[in-house]
């Protein structure tokens, strides 16, 4: 994203610069949304019992789920992450913990 | 040459429509607009416009689909009245807000209950804050005239705005007048293409519509908004010097009648503004000095210039067909009083009448009433009573 799309979407845009009725000029930005302080509950990813079965990462719906290009789990984005469970749910095998944020 | 016709004032809207040749109608019926598009379905049918008739089961999918149908870079009209309007409430304010400058003929008529199918101006007074720019319309020719230079204004690059253009259901929507009409090649020339700076067919920059406004943002863009509508004024006015060239028809943001050394004025909307000129003629005969100011434009509320053509009155009659049920005075009448406050502008008494609700028939008589009552006041400098109904009986 270019500086000029960045200035748009920012929270210092003024009403004389911001875009006229709300449309959204450019894709690939929601990201800049972070809604991991939404969360109450954390999932935390435990590496040694993942299996790379991949379950997990279809079901998230805030697409946190983190995989690299060989196709690997790498971990959680937790300025996404809203604390579903919806992973630690699914994982096979007990390989994502669900706990409090904050403890 | 212009074109000499006879028709009524929801024929003269479906004409000028079918002259805009837009590409989307989304209409569903509803007394007394129900003849605009069914008018214009017969045009569709009959091959005289290129327009998509999309034939929708509720006026709130009959505005949606004008969103939509805007936002994806076309030009999109509707007709509704009374109720339909109410239905198509929440999709007002997204049109506005989204800056789709629809054009909307809304026929006035009371907004149920009690169940009315009959002229008064609950229905659009009730939308007056969301967002649209609304004309409205003493007889079928204004009714025809702002139709055509509806889409001009919503248009403008400093204005993306919906158009409302407003006439009274029944009173001027089913009667025949005689009017001009412009030929089809003026009005294709007037109007023009409308080309959006953004809009969703465009592949080559492709957007999203309508996406979550939180609070970094949606204050900026009711801000935004806002000066849209403070822009609007000039942009009607520019329009308007325009079609007057072409059409030797003059508009302004309201029309002033023997105003000019009058000691008393009535503000009147819409027909019955039509029924006023009579009485201010009748009087002015007889040597009283009445005027007559009729707003043509409601949104924006041309505060500037009103007040300023107020100033000079001893007594002023708001008249307010369409009671705001605050205990203190119909829309039009709090508005224009609120104005002439902040401007400063508190020598003349100004009464406020609700008249002519449920289609109740405003005669000569009833105006006379009120001019006497402001010649009585510009007398005696006395005002007994400002909140007053016209025509019910006590
Ligand atoms: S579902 Fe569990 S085991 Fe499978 S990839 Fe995700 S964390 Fe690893
Ligand atoms: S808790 Fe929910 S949002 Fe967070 S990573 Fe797991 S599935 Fe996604």
């Amino acid at each position: 994203m270019s500086k000029k799309e960045l200035k748009t979407v920012s929270n210092t845009v003024t009403w004389k610069e911001i875009t006229e009725g709300g449309i959204m000029p450019y894709a690939g930005n929601a990201h800049l949304f972070k809604t991991g302080d939404w969360r109450s509950m954390k999932p935390i990813w435990l590496q040694e019992k993942c299996k790379q079965c991949l379950l997990c990462f279809p079901v998230c719906p805030d697409s946190s789920i983190l995989v690299n290009e060989e196709g690997a789990m790498t971990g959680i984005d937790f300025d996404h992450c809203k604390g579903c469970g919806v992973c630690a749910k699914v994982c096979p095998f007990k390989a994502i913990d669900f706990v409090e944020e904050g403890k | 040459m212009a074109i000499r016709e006879r028709m009524s004032g929801n024929e003269a809207m479906a004409v000028a429509m079918k002259q805009i040749n837009p590409d989307v109608v989304a209409a569903f019926p509803i007394t007394p607009s129900t003849e605009v598009p069914q008018y214009f379905s017969t045009f569709v049918a009959d091959g005289v416009v290129d327009t998509e008739f999309v034939a929708v089961e509720s006026e709130h999918s009959a505005l949606s689909a004008c969103v939509g149908a805007q936002a994806a870079g076309g030009r999109a009209m509707t007709a509704t009245s009374a109720n339909g309007l109410a239905l198509m409430w929440e999709i007002l304010y997204i049109a506005a807000c989204s800056r789709l400058p629809i054009v909307m003929a809304c026929v006035n008529r009371t907004l149920s209950g009690p169940l009315n199918i009959h002229n008064d101006h609950s229905d659009s007074m009730g939308a007056r804050d969301s967002g649209w720019i609304q004309l409205y319309s003493e007889n079928n020719q204004e009714a025809y005239d702002n139709m055509l230079m509806a889409n001009r204004i919503g248009e403008h690059p400093d204005v993306m705005l919906p158009v409302m253009v407003c006439q009274d259901g029944f009173i001027t929507s089913h009667a025949i007048e005689n009017l001009e009409l412009l030929e089809d090649d003026k009005v294709k020339a007037f109007v023009g293409e409308y080309n959006p700076k953004e809009y969703l067919l465009n592949k080559e920059n492709p957007i999203s519509v309508g996406p979550l406004d939180l609070q970094a943002h949606c204050f900026e863009h009711k801000r935004q908004q806002a000066q849209a509508m403070m822009n609007a004024k000039k942009v009607i006015l520019e329009v308007s010097a325009e079609f007057a060239k072409l059409t030797g028809r003059s508009y302004g943001l309201f029309e002033e009648y023997m105003t000019e050394d009058a000691d008393v004025c009535m503000v009147v909307l819409n027909s019955t503004a039509g029924t006023a000129k009579y009485v201010v003629d009748q009087y002015r005969a007889a040597g009283k000095k009445v005027g007559l100011i009729k707003p043509r434009v409601f949104r924006p509320f041309p505060v500037d210039e009103l007040t300023a053509a107020l100033s000079k009155f001893k007594a002023i009659a708001v008249m307010d067909k369409a009671d705001s049920f605050n205990a203190a005075g119909g829309p039009l009448f709090t508005e224009i009083t609120s104005a002439m406050f902040g401007k400063g502008v508190v020598a003349p008494k100004v009464i406020n009448y609700i008249y002519g609700l449920g289609g109740r028939d405003v005669r000569s008589g009833d105006l006379e009433i009120v001019f006497n009552k402001l010649l009585e006041i510009a007398s005696t400098g006395k005002v007994d009573s400002v909140y007053n109904y016209l025509g019910v009986r006590e």
